[in-house]
């Protein structure tokens, strides 16, 4: 492997490498193609930074009330060793749960590098797996190999071993109301809990076990219905596995990359950072506003070049695959003759825009 | 999605204006709609803030909770709007209709008119959808008792989301999705989801265009989020203060008076936003079809006013049989709607040309009195033929109508070369010869499709003592428990 650490310290201009967490690399996998995002996140590049100092900070306010929420529900669940937790666990999903011990493996002793923090998670999950010992491990340190570069994950969750298998617990503070909540958070949290369940995986499997032992089954502690009850259910994130082994090892290495890029490139804050970022290119759908820092920098670019793929990936799909609105449209009124490939495509094109013109006209 | 709506995002973009997706108006709009501007408490599931609520846009009411984790003020809360909208429930209802006497006799009657509630996306709908399922189990009496007018108000909610999964429905609309059914923006779908971004693509004020329109929208300070989410800057930094200052300084304060003026000023622009959005689509033509959608909207309401007093409020979860039944009934709702959506307007109708359901053309050919005489009795069959340039992916023999007349029936003859040759059927009178103007003649406009108005017939479902043990077997009855009403509302 080469070592590409210096040319990531010198990307970063100097500045500590910021942590990869689950949101990041589940929102990864969203946009596999994006050059630009992998090489910021494998620099470990203060995204959000780089988005203010160009002028279009990240749209990701929290608010203090559901911080506040969050923080008071998972304290809940968590108190007294996880007791909560537990009673949830027996009465509710009826596991046979004995008497475990809780391990907070946040802090060792005070201020502490990532590398000791994680071989501390690595010691203990190992003699756990030896020993079969039912115990909750909250805030285990875990690493994942990125694009060939670790990436350190801090998940906010406790892992806990039954009947020698370890289960990943994620708790979240939307509520589940009858049995059923938002789609698209109970899929984020699956997405997160599955980069979660792979980190667990590959580190179970360095350790001489077979990465089976980590259960494909999460549990979601969620509030039940409108109250602070916590509620458990299970989720099968097998798909999201699937869907996640098969991104990360499509994913463009960072060494490919890299060699690509000019020596001297770096993100360092000033006046050449927007030329810098713009050296990697960048791939924007619309759906990275929801998941990337740097999401509306890449739309203006986007736009500005009138890019296709900003009005929605459906559309650029609809228009089968052509990238520019210009070209799209001259094709559409026959004032560009289409090259072979796109022949059938700009067939298409005509028809619609020949029918449209027609109905807007008032015809049949 | 299509190719022709894509390519109308795409005009959009280069234009700098949204473009039409609709020739007609899909969507009742009530003569005095309620609009309701939701906002809720980030991190609760449907703890609520604040509401500007009214049926006049020079005359909203604002209703806030000062403390929203108190649990007196949230139902004071759901009283008062509760008061609101039950009000307008009744004031909608109109004359009554006599309607001719159903299959075994019984009377029947329907409501002149219904109300309408609009709020400004499917995330406010979402959240009436939980206030409605957070009160309408609550009990009048006992140890949690709340005002009379909220159980009532809880159900009423939950059937209103109810009805606004049914296709075509009008009862309750979501700003954002029924703009967006006349209009296609230059811009992403995820971004039409902001009210203000759409409408200044679709209306931008003097002097801006649609993308600045739309990027002077997405700054929550200008431009404050239509709900039912806050601006998590204008939490941190207004609300959470005028909160704790109400915590300290109690009801009837200067505090609550700041208070209720800073969430004003986030719900106001928004109550504007919704009368231009309710404006401009009253500025469209009306479908042909709407008004008989809104006739069913007005038998369902009237079947739920009529029954309200015998019926328990709507469980938590559906029962199999009825799942079933609803399921298919949204499924028959669709279908039909969107036949009807295509024979009311020509742009609709272009999507099912592009698709090869349909064609249009003009007749080229036509024998107007041509007889089969093959069978035992004579049959009119006229022949046509239509040029046509549309690409045509219907197989000889398909049934078709015309979309200017549905009644007139024909079967594809013959596809050729820019050419189709039909064979009338049917809709043309009882004679030998057609009825004067059934027949569209040499050089007339046509247009023909393989839909029908007429969607496929009510299936029969098992009664609930009959569920096969597929589905789990007959269900329990369900009566409200105690439990419901101690349910927390934390």
């Amino acid at each position: 492997m080469i070592d590409t650490a210096p040319d990531l310290e010198r990307l970063r201009g100097g500045a500590p490498p910021r942590n990869h967490d689950a949101r990041t690399i589940a929102a990864l996998t969203s946009n596999p193609g994006c050059a630009r995002r992998g090489v910021l996140d494998a620099a470990g590049v203060d995204k959000d930074a780089v988005a203010r100092e160009l002028g279009f900070p990240a749209p990701f306010g929290q608010s203090q009330f559901a911080i506040t929420r969050g923080n008071a529900f998972e304290a809940q669940v968590k108190a007294d060793g996880g007791a909560e937790l537990l009673a949830l666990l027996r009465d509710h999903l009826g596991l046979d749960v004995p008497e475990v011990a809780y391990d907070d493996l946040e802090v060792v002793a005070g201020d502490e590098g990532r590398e000791l923090r994680h071989s501390r998670t690595r010691r203990l999950i190992a003699r756990a797996l030896e020993t079969g010992a039912g115990t909750l491990f909250d805030h285990p340190l875990l690493r994942l190999e990125i694009a060939g570069s670790p990436a350190y994950l801090e998940p906010d969750v406790i892992a806990f071993q039954l009947a020698g298998r370890l289960h990943v617990i994620e708790i979240k503070s939307f509520a589940v109301v009858d049995g059923q909540a938002e789609p698209e958070q109970v899929a984020a949290a699956a997405r997160q809990a599955a980069v979660y369940v792979l980190a667990l995986r590959r580190l179970v499997a360095e350790l001489g076990h077979d990465p089976e032992r980590v259960s494909h089954e999460v549990i979601l502690v969620c509030p039940e219905n409108f109250s602070n009850r916590p509620t458990a259910t299970p989720i099968d994130v097998r798909p999201q596995l699937a869907v996640l082994g098969r991104q990360l090892a499509r994913l463009t290495r960072v060494d490919e990359l890299l060699a690509e890029l000019p020596d001297d490139l770096t993100f360092e804050p000033g006046a050449t950072l927007a030329a810098s970022v713009r050296t990697v290119k960048a791939r924007y759908a619309p759906e990275c506003i929801s998941g990337c820092e740097m999401a509306l920098f890449c739309r203006d670019e986007a736009r500005a070049c009138g890019e296709t793929g900003a009005l929605g990936r459906s559309v650029r799909d609809d228009l089968g695959g052509i990238d520019t609105i210009g070209t799209a449209l001259a094709l559409a009124d026959g004032s560009l003759a289409p090259s072979d490939d796109l022949a059938e495509t700009a067939e298409q094109l005509r028809a619609a825009s020949r029918l449209r013109a027609e109905a807007l006209r008032g015809g049949v | 999605m299509s190719a022709l709506s894509s390519l109308a995002r795409l005009e959009a973009a280069a234009a700098g204006v949204a473009q039409p997706l609709a020739t007609v108006r899909h969507c009742h709009v009530s003569d005095r709609p309620l609009v309701l501007v939701p906002l809720k408490l980030a991190g609760e599931a449907a703890a609520p803030l604040a509401v500007m609520v009214g049926g006049e846009p020079d005359d909203p009411t604002t209703l806030i909770v000062p403390q929203p984790r108190n649990r007196d003020l949230r139902f004071a809360f759901a009283s008062a709007l509760a008061k609101i909208v039950l009000n307008h429930i009744e004031a909608g209802r109109g004359a009554v209709e006599e309607l001719p006497p159903g299959k075994d006799g019984e009377e029947r009657i329907r409501y002149g008119d219904a109300p309408q509630l609009l709020v400004p996306n499917l995330g406010g709908v979402a959240f009436l959808r939980l206030l409605g399922r957070s009160t309408r189990f609550r009990s009048t009496e006992g140890p949690y008792a709340v005002d009379a007018a909220v159980p009532v108000f809880g159900r009423w909610l939950t059937w209103f989301a109810d009805r606004h999964d049914h296709p075509g429905s009008s009862l309750m609309g979501a700003m954002t999705q029924l703009l967006r059914l006349h209009w296609a923006t230059g811009q992403s779908s995820l971004e039409d989801g902001n009210l203000a971004a759409l409408l200044g693509w679709i209306d931008p004020p003097d002097g801006l265009d649609g993308p600045a329109a739309a990027a002077r929208a997405e700054d929550p300070v200008v431009s404050p989020p239509a709900g039912p989410a806050t601006d998590p800057t204008f939490d941190n930094e207004v609300l959470a203060p005028a909160i704790a200052a109400y915590d300290r300084s109690g009801p009837g304060s200067a505090a609550e008076e700041r208070l209720r003026a800073a969430l004003t000023s986030q719900l106001a622009p928004t109550w504007d936003l919704m009368w231009r959005a309710v404006g401009l689509l009253r500025a469209l033509p009306e479908g042909a079809s709407v008004r008989g959608r809104w006739e069913r909207d007005r038998d369902a309401f009237t079947y739920y006013h009529q029954t309200f007093g015998e019926a328990y409020p709507q469980p938590r979860r559906d029962p199999p049989v009825r799942a079933a039944r609803r399921l298919h009934d949204l499924e028959r709702a669709q279908d039909a709607y969107d036949a009807q959506r295509a024979f009311d307007d020509p742009l609709v109708m272009a999507e099912h040309r592009l698709a090869g359901q349909a064609f249009g053309g003009v007749v080229t050919d036509c024998d107007p009195t041509r007889l089969d005489e093959t069978g035992k009795r004579p049959k009119l069959r006229p022949h046509l033929r239509v040029s046509t340039a549309d690409p045509v992916r219907l197989d000889v023999g398909t049934t078709v109508c015309s979309a200017a007349r549905p009644a007139l029936k024909g079967r594809i003859v013959e596809l050729g070369d820019g050419g189709v040759l039909l064979e009338l059927t049917g809709g043309m009178g009882r004679k030998l010869t057609p009825e004067p103007g059934a027949v569209p003649r040499v050089g007339d406009r046509v247009c023909f499709t393989s839909l029908t108005d007429g969607s496929f017939g009510a299936a029969k479902f098992p009664d609930r003592e009959n569920t096969p043990w597929t589905h789990g077997g007959p269900p329990e009855e369900y009566a409200p428990t105690e439990d419901d009403a101690d349910e927390d509302w934390s």
